[in-house]
């Protein structure tokens, strides 16, 4: 793969006036941001055909300082938006940009039934344990013990795996690396943007300001290296026990199937509306 | 096109029924909701519709969901529509107030029962208006119609949506149990015999780059839909003319909600509707809104012949609320009455309108039984 300077993603796809961005030093949005956008332009994909949405947060701003359609919306309710532009027009190709919170706890429910009816949407994932924007509070993915403004002892709530909850909820396609995995972060959305149905790319995200203060990683090289202690690929992982695994997140391909998408089910059952009625042969 | 349903002559359907006809009728082909008495009705008869017209009905995990699909669907230049009740409608109310944010053309319709929160899950109540006009967040207008029959529940419908494409703004059916689940004749048009409107779209590409912006002077800036080529951003956030948030600067929020409120408030002879009713000589009135104006008809039918000079106002748009009129009705009689099917929801607008004026009573009843006209008679003749 040819990879253009960051300068050239930048210019074509960014909204000049808009930048600088809110996002703090070190923060990893901006690194799962550029790697859609390069997807975006290695699958020469028309932006004009592209719409971006997201709900409440820091990587909820991304639709603003992209130069394509984009509905910011409110609290985890992103994919229930992507529901209705999706269903009134199956033309456009939906990407949804969310956060930890903002999909798995606000919006746990939409997630879930959004996977259910595998809705034709590109789910990019930051998750980054925390509530950055609001101030570091703890997240529904926040391992135990990690501590955030809310639970200054120590997380002392299981978990949620959102990689593992997506395959078993039905997702086309599911994929989780560290913004840390730059070839494999990208070539895991190209795969996602060109699939039917649901599918997810989470990025685990630095946020040094919010998360990493609070648990002794002040900057964004710190926390990339705990990822690379705390994260083991699929492979490897199979071949481990799980008293090995405690604690560690899993990252690679994790489902990459073709069942058909919300919108050629709607569309294969107005045909049959349209025969058990008579209207069509 | 071919409708699922007779056009032009009557048939004799439910309220819900005729809601879920009027708005494919309308140009509605993007409904999403969630079932909840007295309303599924509607759902069901969407369900059964919009498949055949080409259009999309889902059921959708949660009323707050079913809100934020439609509000997409709109983006994505669809009619759009949910149904729900009092409950379902508290759900609503964050993204109700994203979509008055975003000058989203949606129509929710809000099948009234008694409340609070699961209260009377079955029974008729109006115990809904404040929740229409003030449920949801800050500073903000939207419309809000209430029919009282039937027909009107169809004839609204259609306005509902034809309102929320003229002003880009969500307008709420409030309509109540007992109008849902009864069934009148009702004349379906042919879609030629109605007006039908749709929202002003950008006529260029220097239009469309002002989506927030009072362009044409009108208040109402066009909408550039989604997967035209116009790069439109819209947020719920504070922001500029051109959809830039603008989160922190006083005079941009003070722009943009002032002329949300007044796009409205300045067509309100367009948007308000009202029915008189023996109220030209009229000594007492009546105020109301929806089934209760049915009884009220009948009590100023009695009152008259017990020599009560009684006239009825019956409200079909609650929300802009005329009170210059409701003053001048003040001014012209002794008393005015309010009867509705709650503790007095109604009754507080009227009597700032009244302003003093005249007397203003309340006659309330909740429960789940609409007012006999004998409950209200006995009341005005004390």
């Amino acid at each position: 793969m040819y990879l253009k300077s960051a300068y050239e993603i930048r210019d074509k796809y960014l909204r000049k006036d808009m930048l600088p961005t809110i996002f703090c030093p070190g923060c990893g949005i901006g690194s799962a941001l550029q790697y859609t956008l390069r997807a975006i332009d290695d699958l020469k994909l028309n932006p004009d055909e592209i719409v971006w949405v997201s709900g409440i947060g820091c990587s909820s701003r991304v639709p603003g300082f992209v130069n394509f359609d984009g509905l910011h919306t409110t609290h985890g309710r992103a994919l229930a938006f992507a529901t209705g532009i999706k269903l009134a027009n199956p033309n456009l190709k939906i990407i949804a940009f969310m956060g930890d919170g903002d999909a798995a706890a606000i919006g746990g429910n939409h997630f879930i039934h959004a996977i259910r009816r595998n809705l034709d949407v590109t789910v990019i994932l930051i998750n980054n344990f925390t509530y950055g924007m609001t101030g570091g509070q703890v997240a529904p993915t926040a391992l135990k013990g990690l501590r955030g403004t809310t639970a200054p002892y120590g997380q002392f709530e299981n978990p949620f795996d959102i990689a593992d909850l997506a395959v078993s909820a039905g997702a086309n396609y599911v994929a989780r690396w560290s913004v840390f995995n730059y070839l494999q972060g990208i070539n895991s959305i190209k795969k996602a943007l060109q699939k039917e149905g649901f599918t997810l790319v989470e990025f685990l995200s630095p946020c040094p300001i919010s998360f990493g203060r609070r648990n002794r990683m002040k900057t964004a090289p710190e926390l990339l290296r705990w990822y690379q202690k705390i994260t083991v690929p699929l492979a490897k992982a199979k071949k481990m026990p799980p008293e090995e695994l405690e604690g560690k997140i899993v990252i690679g391909e994790f489902a990459d199937r073709d069942r058909p998408g919300l919108v050629r089910e709607y569309g294969a059952y107005k045909k049959r509306a349209k025969k058990m009625m008579g209207w069509e042969e | 096109m071919r409708y699922p349903f007779p056009v032009g002559k009557s048939d004799f359907i439910q309220g819900d029924e005729a809601i879920a006809r009027a708005a494919i009728l309308a140009g509605c082909r993007f409904y999403a909701g969630y079932p909840i008495t007295p309303a599924s009705e509607i759902f069901e008869a969407m369900a059964l519709y919009m498949p055949l017209v080409d259009g999309v009905s889902i059921q959708m995990e949660d009323e707050l969901a079913s809100m934020a699909a439609i509000i997409g669907a709109s983006w994505a230049g669809a009619k759009a529509m949910t149904a729900t009740s009092g409950p379902g409608f508290s759900l609503m109310q964050e993204n109700l107030g994203y979509a008055i944010m975003t000058e989203t053309p949606v129509v929710v319709v809000d099948v009234q029962r008694g409340g609070p929160s699961t209260g009377q899950p079955t029974l008729a109540a109006q115990g809904d208006i404040m929740q229409a006009i003030w449920g949801t967040h800050g500073d903000h207008s939207l419309i809000v119609l209430s029919p009282s029959t039937v027909q009107e529940a169809f004839d609204l419908t259609i306005r509902a949506f034809n309102l929320a494409e003229k002003y880009r703004t969500p307008v709420v059916l409030l309509t109540d149990a007992e109008i849902a689940h009864m069934r009148e004749r009702v004349y379906i048009p042919t879609p030629g015999e109605v007006e039908i409107i749709d929202r002003k779209l950008p006529a260029n590409e220097e239009e469309a780059k002002y989506p927030f912006g009072d362009i044409h002077g009108d208040g109402v800036p066009p909408m550039p839909i989604f997967g035209k080529g116009y790069r439109t951003y819209v947020t719920g956030l504070t922001h500029d003319e051109r959809g830039r948030p603008k989160t922190v600067d006083a005079e941009v929020h003070e722009k943009l909600i002032r002329r949300i409120i007044e796009k409205l408030e300045r067509n309100r002879e367009d948007i308000i509707s009202y029915d008189a009713f023996e109220l030209d000589d009229a000594e007492v009135a009546i105020v109301s809104t929806g089934i209760v104006s049915r009884s009220a008809v009948r009590a100023v039918k009695i009152l008259r012949e017990r020599g009560v000079k009684a006239g009825l106002l019956k409200l079909n748009t609650i929300w802009p609320f005329d009170f210059d009129m409701i003053e001048e009705l003040a001014e012209r009689v002794r008393k005015i009455y309010v009867p509705e099917m709650n503790l007095g929801q109604l009754y507080h607008l009227v009597k700032e309108g009244a302003n003093g004026k005249a007397e203003v009573e309340l006659i309330a009843k909740i429960g789940g039984e609409v007012h006999t006209p004998m409950e209200i008679v006995e009341r005005v003749v004390g």
